[in-house]
């Protein structure tokens, strides 16, 4: 194949996704930063040191840091043993269980707010450990959110990982502690380091966990953002902040890349069988309980609060779902807002695919020079990015670029579904990319020998190892669409809310009787999420949410 | 391969398209409500409101019945957001009016240039007293007022036979360590609202010592006021263990329990907020703008403000609701601060209150 017909094999497949990327993504960003640094068209750095000279923004700072760090290493160490346990042995509920530990994952921060409060606030069944309000709180948090990303990519690396050299060090005497730290885990270290860097990038901007389950003692980055932007209208300190979260975001990525293990199609994949559980197992079962305990206990404490109406057991507030609710009463019933989520969900995740599976196919392909390859690495990072900017520069940059000129978008039903869309993208790209990349090219340039057709190579070759992870990454991007809060927020027209946009409604009106109905519809939102993920989970695609 | 690729490329691309265009909701012919809101039908006016706005469907029905246009209403978050949004988004806004910002947050949107100074035509009795001091040529047109009172539960008190708190001062007491919840200046317009009570109550150099002797007394900071009276106030519903929080003057009237209320609003604690309407400068309807704003200060619209959005009218014509004229007490002379000063303030003194809570 010619250079010039691969480049434009590459624009032609990349443009599409780039031009979205670049009109919903970039251009409202850096709209939002130019707006804060630029008076009259220069930039004055003086601006920056005042920023960051401040303490509340230092304090911010350092609490992200270490916060998310923390979380990070915490969601590690619970992630790895939990995905050794559901993806090397075999137990009963084994299927349930992964599926259940996905959910948090999908779940909208403003329902975890409300899951963690039912349980740990001064009302709570955990009351008496006093969490509320302390950072422990927030980083259980951040555990309960991410500790299902380290389950899924380390599971997805050890699933397939080949047994052989372990058992080889075993035949010759290593003990099972030496196994895992000379051979297991070395092998492992570019899905735990790539699952680690993505943990990070969550937990530092995550919003909602840290204003409500830190009380406001506590600030990061991101509600730092936040306060600048609509408290303090210090549009500068909000766009010095966006920025350093943007350049630690890209950073992060640039080493993820490195470490990230790049499929090689010499190397075929294992199956290996999963052995059933002994004795020997019990500190890791004991550690996935832990984790399982962590992520069910708000949901279940969700769940009781929600059958509660005055202090009796009742499946009232689940009843007033069907209709707007009490004075003032809500646009819609609940009930449609949850038909409008599904049908923005549908919609949000057939963008995504589709772009999503452009991407992959133009950073798959095969690369013959070294510029080449990095163009399709920067692509295949460039559609990460989203997850590491915050919502409210991301969102609020939306409303205002899609609202003037030839941008005029603001009452567009595809709005929201493509801004979904954008946020769902990177887990369809993280999922279609290892794919399409172990598909061996031979087997193509074979079936072109033997006389089949461009059509006809697709269809027998590509298709058959896509299909699975394609539908199953729909099913993913379904549900974050599901949960989406940040950006549709900003995006959302009156008369068709979304059901996470509705709950915050609710959350926010007075009345026990509106509380219970957020509650109930936080776990239907939760169920069907629940739903979807073993819908995703009967088609065991390996690398499914593995980022 | 050196043929094939582009083929593949070709289908690809197409197919995108298509599975785009379905995705997208079929393009715009399918799709007439997306034109509603332009130019085109003159007969609509869109209010930009902030998330707790509400009006009954009837009244809204009145205000077509009496003008000829249609209120769109177009919920833009709290007023912090509300504010915000249409003041980055001056010349080019999202609807044709707006109402909601309130007297803290007054002088943002008129410093950005994001209204067109209108005067109602027909101004009700009382009114003017709550016109937005320094606002000389009328960008705004005050429609209600609330005050945000510390509130305590009498029931609690009566039951541990406990004096009450009465003052400001008394919050600091160690009689009441651990029973004050409030929320957060930083997130939300109570707290804020809160915040400058004290200012005014301990002037610029005393009222971070106050905050301090707060904190030392056990006080809880939570970041909405949703949560500090649903989940830490005892007579939230819940089950708060807290029986004094920062709430509204009006608030008393929703915890009427056989004929009296369990609740108490302390009127020397409170900040007064008032909200404005206003036109948008840049809106396609000014006229139906104007109409809608001379709506807001009519008898139905102000008769209906206690029940839809828990706040006093400004227009003396009209008459509270049985409970809120039994038990809603105002302040009669509430804290206050100039708008100018809090504009001027705001960041130097929730740069010290976030230094004092995290201490």
């Amino acid at each position: 194949m010619s250079s010039t017909r691969r480049v434009g094999t590459l624009v032609a497949l990349a443009a599409l996704p780039v031009a979205v990327l670049a009109v919903f993504f970039v251009l409202p960003v850096t709209g939002m930063v130019q707006r804060g640094l630029f008076f009259d068209g220069s930039f004055d750095p003086s601006v920056v040191l005042r920023v960051l000279e401040r303490s509340e923004i230092q304090r911010a700072l350092w609490f992200t840091l270490w916060s998310s760090g923390l979380a990070t290493v915490l969601s590690v160490a619970l992630g790895l043993p939990a995905a050794f346990a559901l993806h090397r042995l075999a137990f009963p509920l084994q299927r349930v269980i992964r599926a259940g530990l996905l959910v948090p994952f999908v779940l909208p921060t403003v329902v975890v707010g409300v899951a963690f409060r039912e349980l740990i606030g001064e009302a709570g069944l955990l009351a008496p450990l006093g969490l509320d309000g302390t950072p422990t709180a927030i980083i259980l948090g951040l555990v309960f959110f991410n500790a299902s990303v380290v389950i899924r990519a380390v599971g997805a690396a050890w699933e397939s990982l080949d047994p052989r050299p372990g058992e080889a060090a075993a035949a010759l005497g290593a003990s099972p502690s030496r196994v895992l730290w000379t051979i297991t885990l070395p092998a492992l270290r570019p899905a735990i380091v790539s699952a680690a860097s993505v943990v990070f990038l969550f937990c530092a901007t995550a919003f909602g966990i840290v204003l409500t389950l830190g009380g406001v003692r506590y600030n990061s980055i991101e509600t730092e953002i936040y306060k600048l932007t609509f408290t303090l209208f210090d549009l500068p300190g909000a766009a010095v902040l966006s920025v350093l979260q943007l350049v630690v975001v890209v950073g992060l990525l640039v080493v993820a890349g490195r470490l990230r293990s790049v499929p090689d199609p010499a190397q075929s994949r294992v199956v290996v069988r999963r052995r059933r559980v002994s004795l020997r197992d019990l500190p890791v079962l004991l550690s996935t309980s832990v984790l399982v305990l962590l992520v069910a206990g708000p949901l279940l404490a969700l769940l009781l609060g929600s059958l509660r109406v005055d202090d009796r057991w009742s499946l009232g507030n689940y009843v007033a779902l069907q209709t707007p609710g009490f004075d003032p009463p809500l646009p819609v019933p609940v009930t449609t807002a949850l038909m409008t989520s599904l049908a923005v969900a549908v919609q949000a995740s057939a963008v995504a695919l589709v772009l999503g599976l452009l991407v992959a196919f133009a950073v798959t392909r095969r690369s013959r020079t070294r510029a080449e390859r990095r163009v399709r690495a920067v692509l295949d990072g460039l559609f990460m990015v989203p997850l590491g900017v915050s919502a409210v520069t991301l969102g609020l940059g939306l409303y205002l670029t899609l609202g003037s000129g030839a941008l005029d978008f603001r009452d567009e039903p595809w709005l929201v579904p493509l801004a979904q869309a954008l946020v769902a993208l990177p887990l369809v790209v993280r999922t279609l990319v290892p794919v399409l990349g172990s598909v061996d090219d031979r087997l193509r340039q074979a079936a072109a020998g033997l006389g089949a057709g461009p059509l006809r190579t697709v269809m027998t070759v590509d298709v058959p190892a896509v299909w699975k992870p394609l539908f199953a990454s729909s099913g993913f991007a379904f549900a974050a669409s599901l949960g989406e809060f940040g950006a549709t927020s900003f995006l959302v027209r009156e008369e068709r809310p979304t059901l996470p946009v509705v709950i915050l409604r609710l959350l926010s009106r007075p009345g026990s009787d509106n509380y219970g109905m957020a509650l109930a519809a936080a776990c239907v939102l939760a169920a069907a999420t629940a739903v979807v993920m073993l819908l995703v989970e009967r088609l065991r695609v390996p690398s499914i949410g593995a980022l | 391969m050196r043929t094939r690729t582009p083929a593949i490329t070709a289908t690809a691309i197409a197919a995108v398209s298509a599975l785009l265009l379905t995705a997208c909701g079929g393009g715009t012919p399918a799709e007439p409500d997306a034109e509603k809101s332009s130019s085109a039908d003159d007969k609509s006016v869109v209010l930009l409101t902030h998330d707790s706005f509400t009006l009954p469907k009837e009244v809204l029905a009145e205000f077509t019945e009496k003008t000829g246009y249609t209120a769109e209403i177009r919920h833009a978050g709290d007023g912090g957001e509300l504010t915000t949004k249409i003041a980055m988004d001056t010349g080019n806004p999202d609807g044709d009016a707006v109402f909601g910002v309130d007297n803290t947050f007054a002088s943002r949107a008129i410093d950005q240039g994001a209204l067109e100074a209108y005067t109602p035509s027909e101004i009700p009795e009382g009114v003017s007293d709550f016109d937005l001091p320094g606002d000389e040529e009328h960008f705004l047109t005050p429609v209600d007022n609330g005050s945000v009172c510390v509130n305590i539960d009498t029931e609690w008190f009566a039951a541990k036979k406990l004096t009450p708190p009465e003052s400001l001062d008394d919050l600091a007491e160690p009689a009441y360590k651990d029973l004050f919840v409030a929320p957060g200046a930083a997130t939300s317009t109570p707290g804020m609202a809160f915040l400058l009570a004290t200012v005014a109550e301990y002037g610029e150099d005393g009222w971070a010592d106050y905050w301090g002797k707060l904190m030392d007394n056990g006080t809880k900071v939570v970041d909405g006021w949703d949560q500090a009276y649903y989940s830490d106030f005892t007579q939230g519903g819940g089950k708060g263990t807290r029986p004094i929080v920062v709430s509204y003057d009006s608030s008393p009237a929703f915890t009427v329990k056989d004929g009296k209320t369990t609740t108490k609003a302390l009127l020397d604690t409170c900040f007064r907020q008032v909200e404005y309407a206003g036109v948008l400068k840049g809106a396609d309807h000014p006229e139906g703008a104007k109409a809608l704003i001379d709506f807001m200060l009519s008898d139905s619209v102000q008769g209906a403000l206690p029940e839809s959005m828990y706040v006093f009218p400004v227009s003396s014509r009209v008459e509270l609701p049985a409970d809120w004229a039994k038990f809603a007490q105002q302040p009669t002379s509430p804290l206050s601060v100039e708008p100018e000063e809090i504009e001027e303030n705001r960041e130097a003194w929730l740069a010290t209150w976030s230094d004092t809570i995290a201490q």
